[in-house]
């Protein structure tokens, strides 16, 4: 809860600065782009988050948004698909990676970020591929009725529908991790993966869904993608997104340690990286400098979370002393004769 | 090593002496005006429940952690303690319960870390001596592996040992032993008590931390008890028994600490488990068969390495057997994971509730509701009020010592940790329930509890199978004990035939003891 109402302060600062930064920064459209990007880059920070809950890691995130775009304009462009249909395809695509993962992590027992890291380059590869190694072209453009009702239009109160989109899925996500015995699952399996299944609870299959969960985010993000842009550059499209959506998480309080997280401190935690980002725009601050400055609040973000971690640590220590020290040490135990 | 600094003037009536130690922590008062007087070449005990103090205490007198008021005294002088290292240097030394190995390193490395002999100048070569340097020590402690064997290929009770003999060559006066026998066999402890009284004939003095009285009784010269951070009474040499010490220890006399008030089955009841020719993946994968009637507590004892855990792991669907089959009521049946087993009516109280019982960032009701959360949920959606109600009634059942059903539950006490692992399996009715090793680190009064519950619960009709490694508890509690020995089934004791005894010499390799 402290955490939340940190950073939750931290944004409001950043906001604050942002709004005495200069007009451009205080107008609509600042704040409708704004908005959009907090939007998407909240999809895929959502999927992230809620594996990184349950003990897991994604990199592959931005190669599977890649392939995803690629893989939806050849359907809609080469296929000739109906755009419902190939957004499903899309969906579906991410569908199958999550599910690779899972199954490779659980049952195989392959470490979860040697398999995704091979996912980064095994997708980024297959996209180039399907898509000749070039820039594909949706030509006429994305169908104007789904772009207008998923992208354009400012439907609900003026706001960009991306950010609508994610404050809906944001919504399902927190019921889901919060209140549901599914996200109760997740999280403590994120602690500790033993006892929940020594307690009865299938583990490997909450794993599978937390990472199915993550590249269809990705790959729904691949489909916004591509009504933003209208095309997609196989080669480079989606690169460095894994670390945005990691990134996102932990400033919101996701412990890569596992269990730890909330949807609501992840959507802050996207809002803080894309205000950063554009703050480094606003108070001109040279953009080449903009890398600098994100891992800069990341690290300090972090350096304050250790450093209050290992304060309520002590603390909990200190409160059951004796007791639980030993406690400790007892646990240590091996089998006696 | 016996003490070097010889020749001191008048010496102190004590080695070493703490003087009204206090200590406080946030919310509690860890130690309060605590004395104890050391001597030299003497074997002194610190007993007490979990939290009474002991652990502070010695970290207190070892310079791990620092002092509020009082003064510690070595050889009749005022000391302040700076650090491990000092203490170290003044020859006091303590030895951590936990292994503090680095396990990549060799025997004779362990010994020396930190202290290496060195040459080839700035390289920093480590000089072979430490081998030659190495093996009178580990001679001394008996340890039979040269002192160029890896750690980590030596058993849990041989790394004990080679802690030990880190502190020996840190020519120390004063040792403190903080549990050291939990991982030990019955024959290393054996080793290790001849061991201490050496060293006590060489002038070493020992400060000795058991949860074991057993022992405490062979060994100790004089017993400390310590309760709530307080001195709760001095045992001495002659004055030493169990019962003494338990009731200092708890203040009150533990009468009927094994109560038994179930009936095991008589006759020919159907048996509710039924093992046939059951082969273990582990060991020599001798086929094990036995049978367990419901209202019978049955005891599997042991030495560590026997498979008994294994066994348990096997029945509740953690590991696969080679061969053999698993009946449950009479109906064969395949349990390939804890969800089936469960399905089944079959429960574990795992072995190590903290690895493998709890999620201790969790809160209470988190952990007692883990296993039955589908009882208070609506289409997936856990509902607040009901599981808190759940969890409430759960705590009190158990009689979980908990200020809040909210309170993180690493930061109960072993004891009442315990009984939450316990707790999550009360909202159904076991057939079966498998305990493996049930009162490890737990204090005496939930000691009771535990057993209290077990014997609850075997006179509702529900089978169990306690692995124990506490053979005291093993007699007291079992209907019946099987022996385990390198895998296989070495016998089996009915209640009449108990006795130390017949278990070890079964446990150890002996023929069949009834």
């Amino acid at each position: 809860m402290r955490k939340l109402a940190g950073i939750g302060l931290f944004l409001l600062v950043l906001y604050g600065s942002l709004l005495i930064a200069n007009e451009g920064a205080r107008s609509a459209e600042n704040h409708y782009n704004l908005g959009r990007d907090i939007g998407k880059y909240g999809l895929i920070s959502l999927g992230a988050g809620l594996l990184i809950i349950s003990g897991g890691i994604d990199l592959s995130i931005g190669s599977v948004v890649g392939l995803s775009a690629t893989v939806l304009v050849i359907l809609l462009t080469e296929k000739g698909w109906s755009p419902l249909l190939a957004m499903l395809a899309t969906l579906l695509v991410g569908c199958v990676i999550g599910l690779v993962h899972g199954v490779l992590v659980t049952k195989l027992r392959v470490q979860a970020f040697v398999m995704t890291l091979c996912g980064l380059f095994i997708y980024r590869g297959l996209a180039r591929w399907l898509a000749g190694d070039k820039a594909m072209s949706l030509g006429r453009g994305f169908p104007a009725f789904w772009r207008d009702w998923l992208y354009r239009s400012r439907a609900v109160f003026g706001l960009p529908m991306s950010l609508v989109i994610l404050l809906v899925i944001a919504g399902v996500a927190a019921v889901f991790l919060h209140r549901s015995v599914y996200g109760r699952y997740l999280s403590a399996i994120g602690s500790n993966e033993r006892a929940v299944r020594y307690s009865g609870i299938a583990t490997d299959r909450y794993k599978m869904l937390a990472y199915v969960l993550c590249s269809v985010l990705a790959a729904f993000y691949g489909i916004l993608f591509v009504m933003e842009t209208n095309q997609v550059q196989p080669s480079s499209d989606g690169n460095f997104l894994e670390l945005y959506a990691i990134a996102g998480a932990v400033l919101g309080g996701c412990s890569l340690r596992g269990g730890e997280g909330t949807v609501v401190g992840i959507l802050i935690g996207t809002a803080i990286l894309q205000l950063l980002g554009n703050l480094v725009l606003m108070w001109g601050i040279p953009s080449a400098l903009e890398y600098t400055v994100i891992g800069g609040a990341l690290l300090l973000g972090a350096i304050l979370d250790e450093s209050l971690r290992r304060g309520e640590g002590r603390r909990a220590r200190g409160a059951k002393e004796g007791e639980k020290e030993k406690q400790e040490e007892e646990q240590k135990d091996h089998k006696p004769a | 090593m016996a003490a070097e600094h010889s020749g001191e003037a008048t010496p102190a009536p004590y080695l070493l002496e703490a003087r009204d130690v206090s200590r406080a922590f946030p919310g509690v008062q860890a130690l309060d005006r605590v004395r104890l007087s050391l001597r030299r070449g003497e074997v002194l005990a610190v007993v007490g429940e979990n939290g009474a103090g002991k652990s502070t205490l010695m970290k207190i007198l070892a310079g791990v952690e620092r002092l509020d008021s009082g003064t510690v005294l070595l050889d009749g002088r005022p000391l302040r303690l700076g650090g491990v290292q000092e203490a170290q240097r003044l020859g006091i030394v303590l030895i951590h319960q936990e292994l503090n190995l680095a396990e990549n390193l060799d025997v004779a490395g362990n010994i020396f870390l930190g202290r290496e002999p060195r040459r080839g100048g700035f390289l920093g070569l480590v000089d072979k001596r430490i081998y030659a340097d190495a093996e009178p020590i580990t001679r001394r402690l008996g340890l039979d592996s040269s002192p160029r064997a890896p750690v980590a290929g030596l058993s849990i009770g041989q790394q004990q040992l080679v802690e030990i003999a880190r502190a020996l060559s840190l020519d120390s006066r004063v040792l403190i032993m903080d549990e050291p026998t939990s991982s030990l066999t019955q024959r290393e402890t054996d080793r290790l008590f001849d061991v201490i009284r050496d060293l006590k004939r060489g002038g070493l003095s020992v400060l000795y931390i058991s949860h074991r009285l057993k022992e405490v009784e062979e060994i100790a010269d004089r017993v400390v008890v310590l309760r709530d951070g307080r001195n709760a009474g001095e045992l001495q040499h002659d004055q030493i028994s169990h019962e003494a010490m338990v009731r200092l220890m708890v203040g009150r006399e533990l009468k009927q600490f094994f109560r038994r008030t179930h009936v095991p089955p008589a006759g020919n009841v159907p048996p509710v488990l039924r093992v046939e020719r059951l082969r273990l993946d582990v060991g020599t994968g001798q086929p094990i068969s036995f049978s367990l009637r419901g209202g019978e507590i049955v005891c599997l004892a042991g030495l560590i390495g026997a498979g008994r855990s294994e066994l348990a792991e096997t029945l509740f669907g953690l590991r696969r057997p080679l061969s053999g089959e698993v009946f449950l009521d009479g109906r064969p049946v395949r349990v390939g994971s804890p969800a089936e087993a469960i399905a089944h009516g079959v429960f574990l109280l795992p072995e190590d509730r903290r690895s493998q019982g709890l999620v201790l960032e969790a809160s209470v009701k988190a952990n007692v509701t883990l296993a039955s959360l589908q009882r208070v949920s609506r289409l997936g959606l856990i509902n607040p009020p009901r599981e808190r109600a759940l969890a409430r009634d759960l705590c009190q059942r158990l009689n979980v010592h908990t200020p809040s059903v909210d309170k993180t539950v690493g930061l109960l006490s072993g004891g009442n940790q315990q009984k939450v692992v316990l707790a999550k399996w009360l909202t159904r009715s076991p057939r079966l329930l498998i305990v493996d090793e049930p009162t490890r680190g737990v204090d005496v009064g939930a000691k009771t509890e535990i057993y209290g519950l077990m014997d609850r619960l075997a006179g509702q009709g529900t089978a169990i199978l306690m692995i124990s490694s506490d053979l005291e508890e093993v007699l007291g509690m079992s209907d019946r004990v099987l022996v385990m020995h390198e895998g296989r089934l070495a016998g089996e004791l009915p209640r009449e035939d108990l006795s130390e005894e017949a278990v070890m010499h079964l446990a150890t390799g002996g023929g069949h003891g009834s």
